[in-house]
């Protein structure tokens, strides 16, 4: 082992069937040192922190332990936490309706009686020693998000653990939590415990961290100090594109740019929703191909769900042709001309034991209304024009669309909105797990549906995708709008400057290029 | 020779994957014991009643006749199940309730009147708002509240009998006028018992529904993925909301029926577990109770089966105490042929049987 290193992970490999989720990952890590894991979604973060918890079992690969001479086996979460390794979670997996010291201790009494006054004397005392802002008598529910997830983490502090794996903390904390956990942090770090540390927040990473492991596709991509790898490096490193091999991709989107049409068609106006963007602007105009940008997390589909009504809107308004409209369901954007087709296709998408016939047919027959239901030989010519456009591959229009191939339900969802002919189309990542051949033939029919003068909004994770589709891209991070690119901007150094933000700041478009 | 058995087999192949198979084999099953055991119980006479007037007679009839109130609450039941993903345990209840109601406007204040103190169609209808408040009530609960429909459902459950005796002060009101009857027995000079009627108006009605609204569609796009469904416009807990309120008006049918049976009630006999016989013929007519697909006729089919099995037991002079036992092993029979997994297996043991014999004529 290395010296100072508590926890060293050596040649893991995990397959599922069909993926493989880790190909020979090494990890290391130190004795009071803050560990960021990062990659983006799939990368496999989660899978190697399932293996190191015994919640997967590892295929191969040898895990090292400070203290144990043999490579040390981990067969189950509790051997895991006998060992000394500790995880807390993004969702708060205490019980709320417990009390904080009940909470902290359930599970590890022993015995049949306890002495529960002694129990909340020393939970009192943990909780003071860490300064939680929480009594041990407290029931659970009553302190806010942080300071359960504090009382997740003195839970395991007391336990003794050597290493703590916190998973995504502070993706449901407001930025005094998170300062609140940070000040922990680095209190357990003083006191040895080394920590893992997995977020999307590149701000956080540099505000905590000693160290960063970069992980993208089920390898490791590298270990790095944090003062060597500068947030541009790391941006590219997770999407997996050297700075240097970065030729900007010649945008192709004169043909279609539509700059001196009219007015915008749609607009918002510090627009927010429940699920906590920070309110933005945003236009449109006709035939134009517009794209949010930014890692996952940052915010870009909370974006469009506003706008769409598809979360409950807080604040601000959406206009059409200058004037306001009132959207606070998904119907009332769909009768004002809007489409979307979500990021999560199983989950919010298809309709599985539903036919593709039903599928595509969905959306227009909600808009004409319950007494007026579509004949069959209608449904069956919707159905069928549609396959035959998109070149949907299945086996008849009654077959359930769960038994298509990804790309294929994509198709129909794709051919449900195009039925309902919008005036402004929102595809929400539509080629996302998909083959390459469906992705080209996705974004040929955005250009070619933007030529024909649909506004579109297209959002993929694969930044040359947008390149090739946008003539603007609107920049997120942390889920606010930090930035906007159109015409010359539109490089993938730019993109990932300012998706980084902070010091990329300095360096200024003419110098990278 | 060998083709015309291939195209047999296929044939049967496909009817044994189709949803309606386990319902329709079912019946040709119980048929088919009957048959055996004892022909006469397929025999219809056409006798005449006390009052002199024709009515038809035989097992096959009682099965029509007393299948009737079960189909027609398969039919809501079915909605709730398939928007929901869940079931109304209330419905027993609620046949209390609705049939006291009945009663009460028909009587007014006196429990025995010589005269009916209102039209029964004025009765009917108020007995219909009552039976869709309380089923509304359950749909609030499942549907905004986001209850479990069995907890919902429970309340009423358990409340439901004790609010129908309290409508009519605890009273058994009895109704004297015949036309009353007319419901649950026979109208004079008609020879098929009117719940016979009244159960196929209420499937026609449900066909046309289904025909001609969106009802069918948006209750499975609900019950199947209800975040998708609300992404392309449905509101899906007004939908869920919905079927439990037409769930309701098949109570205030059903319940008519019952009390015009008696012309009287048992507040705590009416109905009774009747609610697990609909949830029943809603499984056995291979429809998920988890929610989702449904087929309609399947399950109106499913009531009779239940009502078949029933009136089959009595006939071989099984006591009404033990009848739920017999009804109990026939069910799971039924349930453990129809769950996917044992149909994919005999599917499987089916196909290397036949691979066998080939086989062995290689060898």
């Amino acid at each position: 082992m290395r010296e100072g290193a508590i926890l060293e992970m050596r040649g893991i490999c995990k397959s599922f069937p069909g993926v493989r989720a880790l190909q020979n990952v090494d990890f290391t890590l130190c004795e009071g040192e803050i560990h960021a894991l990062m990659g983006e979604n799939g990368a496999g973060k989660s899978t190697l922190i399932k293996v190191l918890t015994g919640v997967y079992p590892k295929d191969s690969g040898q895990i090292f332990l400070k203290g144990y001479q043999k490579a040390a086996v981990i067969r189950s979460p509790q051997d895991a936490q006998n060992m000394g390794i500790s995880t807390v979670y993004q969702e708060i997996t205490l019980c709320p309706n417990l009390s904080v010291a009940e909470n902290m201790y359930i599970g590890r009494t022993k015995g049949f009686v306890q002495n529960w006054k002694a129990i909340n004397a020393k939970a009192d005392q943990v909780l003071k020693s860490l300064d939680i802002p929480a009594t041990a008598t407290q029931q659970l529910a009553s302190c806010s998000i942080a300071v359960q997830q504090m009382v997740a983490i003195a839970r395991a502090v007391d336990m003794d653990c050597k290493v703590l794996i916190l998973d995504e903390p502070t993706s449901s904390l407001d930025e005094q939590e998170v300062e609140k956990l940070f000040r922990l942090m680095r209190d357990l770090q003083k006191k040895g415990v080394g920590i893992i540390f997995v977020t999307h927040f590149l701000d956080q990473v540099y505000e905590v961290c000693d160290k960063i492991t970069v992980l993208r596709d089920g390898k490791l991509v590298g270990e790095y100090a944090i003062k060597d790898l500068p947030r541009v490096q790391l941006v590219s490193k997770m999407l997996g594109k050297e700075l240097d091999d970065l030729s900007d991709i010649q945008s192709e989107s004169e043909t279609y740019t539509a700059e001196d049409a009219e007015d915008a068609i749609f607009e918002t106006e510090n627009l927010a929703s429940t699920e906590g963007i920070k309110p933005f602007d945003f236009y449109i105009r006709k035939g134009e191909v517009t794209g949010f940008t930014g890692l996952l997390g940052s915010g870009r589909s909370e974006c469009v769900r506003a706008i769409f009504g598809a979360d409950k809107i807080t604040s601000g308004t959406v206009k059409k042709h200058g004037k306001p409209v009132k959207i606070s369901h998904p119907i009332d954007a769909m009768r004002l001309g809007i489409g979307y087709l979500p990021e999560d296709r199983k989950r919010d998408g298809i309709i599985g034991d539903l036919s593709v016939r039903e599928n595509i047919i969905l959306a227009l027959q909600v808009m004409k209304g319950f007494f007026k239901p579509f004949t069959k030989a209608e449904a069956n010519a919707f159905a069928e024009q549609y396959i035959k456009l998109l070149d949907i591959k299945t086996a008849s229009a009654d077959t359930p669309i769960k038994s298509l191939s990804g790309g294929n339900q994509q198709k129909c969802i794709l051919a449900r909105w195009l039925l309902t002919h919008p005036e402004y189309l929102i595809l929400d990542e539509p080629t996302r797990g998909i083959d390459v051949g469906t992705k080209i033939d996705i974004q040929k029919l955005v250009l070619k549906l933007a030529s024909e003068g649909m506004s579109i909004t297209f959002i993929s994770s694969e930044t040359d995708e947008m390149l090739r589709t946008c003539s603007r891209l609107v920049v997120m991070r942390d889920r606010k709008v930090v930035g906007e690119l159109s015409g010359e901007e539109l490089t993938q150094t730019m993109i990932m400057n300012t998706i980084a933000g902070g010091e990329a700041k300095q360096c200024s478009p003419e110098t990278i290029q | 020779m060998q083709s015309r058995n291939n195209t047999v087999s296929e044939l049967l192949m496909k009817l044994f994957r189709r949803q309606i198979f386990i319902p329709i084999a079912a019946l040709l099953l119980l048929a088919l014991f009957n048959l055996i055991a004892d022909p006469s119980f397929f025999k219809i006479t056409l006798g005449t009643n006390s009052a002199g007037d024709p009515v038809l007679s035989g097992y096959l009839i009682t099965i029509l006749d007393y299948g009737s109130e079960l189909a027609i609450l398969a039919i809501g039941m079915t909605l709730v199940t398939a928007a929901s993903g869940g079931q109304d345990i209330s419905v027993g209840a609620a046949i209390a309730i609705s049939g006291s109601v009945v009663l009460r406007v028909l009587c007014g204040s006196n429990s025995r009147p010589e005269t009916l103190q209102a039209p029964i169609i004025v009765a009917f209808l108020v007995s219909c708002l009552v039976a869709m408040a309380f089923g509304a009530f359950n749909g609030t609960l499942v549907a905004y509240f986001k209850i479990q429909p069995m907890v919902a459902t429970l309340i009423l459950f358990t409340a439901g009998r004790s609010i129908a005796a309290w409508i009519n002060n605890n009273e058994l009101p009895i109704i004297s006028e015949p036309s009353f009857g007319y419901f649950g027995g026979f109208i004079p000079g008609i020879p098929i018992p009117t719940p016979v009627f009244i159960a196929v108006a209420c499937m026609i009605i449900t066909a046309l529904t289904l025909r001609f609204t969106n009802l069918g569609l948006y209750c499975q796009a609900v019950g199947i993925n209800d975040k998708s469904s609300r992404l392309n416009g449905l509101n899906p807990a007004f939908i869920k909301f919905l079927t439990y309120v037409i769930l309701g008006l098949c109570v205030a049918v059903a319940g008519l029926i019952k009390v015009s049976r008696l012309s009287s009630i048992n507040y705590s006999v009416i109905a009774k577990d009747i609610e697990m016989d609909a949830i029943l013929a809603v499984a056995l007519g291979g429809n998920a109770l988890s929610g989702g697909k449904f087929n309609m006729t399947a399950s109106i089919l499913g009531a009779y089966v239940i009502q078949f099995l029933t009136t089959t037991l009595y006939k071989f002079n099984v006591q009404s105490d033990a009848l739920s036992a017999y009804k109990a092993v026939v069910v799971i029979a039924l349930v453990v042929l129809s769950a996917p997994i044992v149909r994919e297996k005999l599917t499987a043991l089916k196909n290397s049987l036949k691979k066998q014999p080939a086989a062995k004529e290689v060898a």
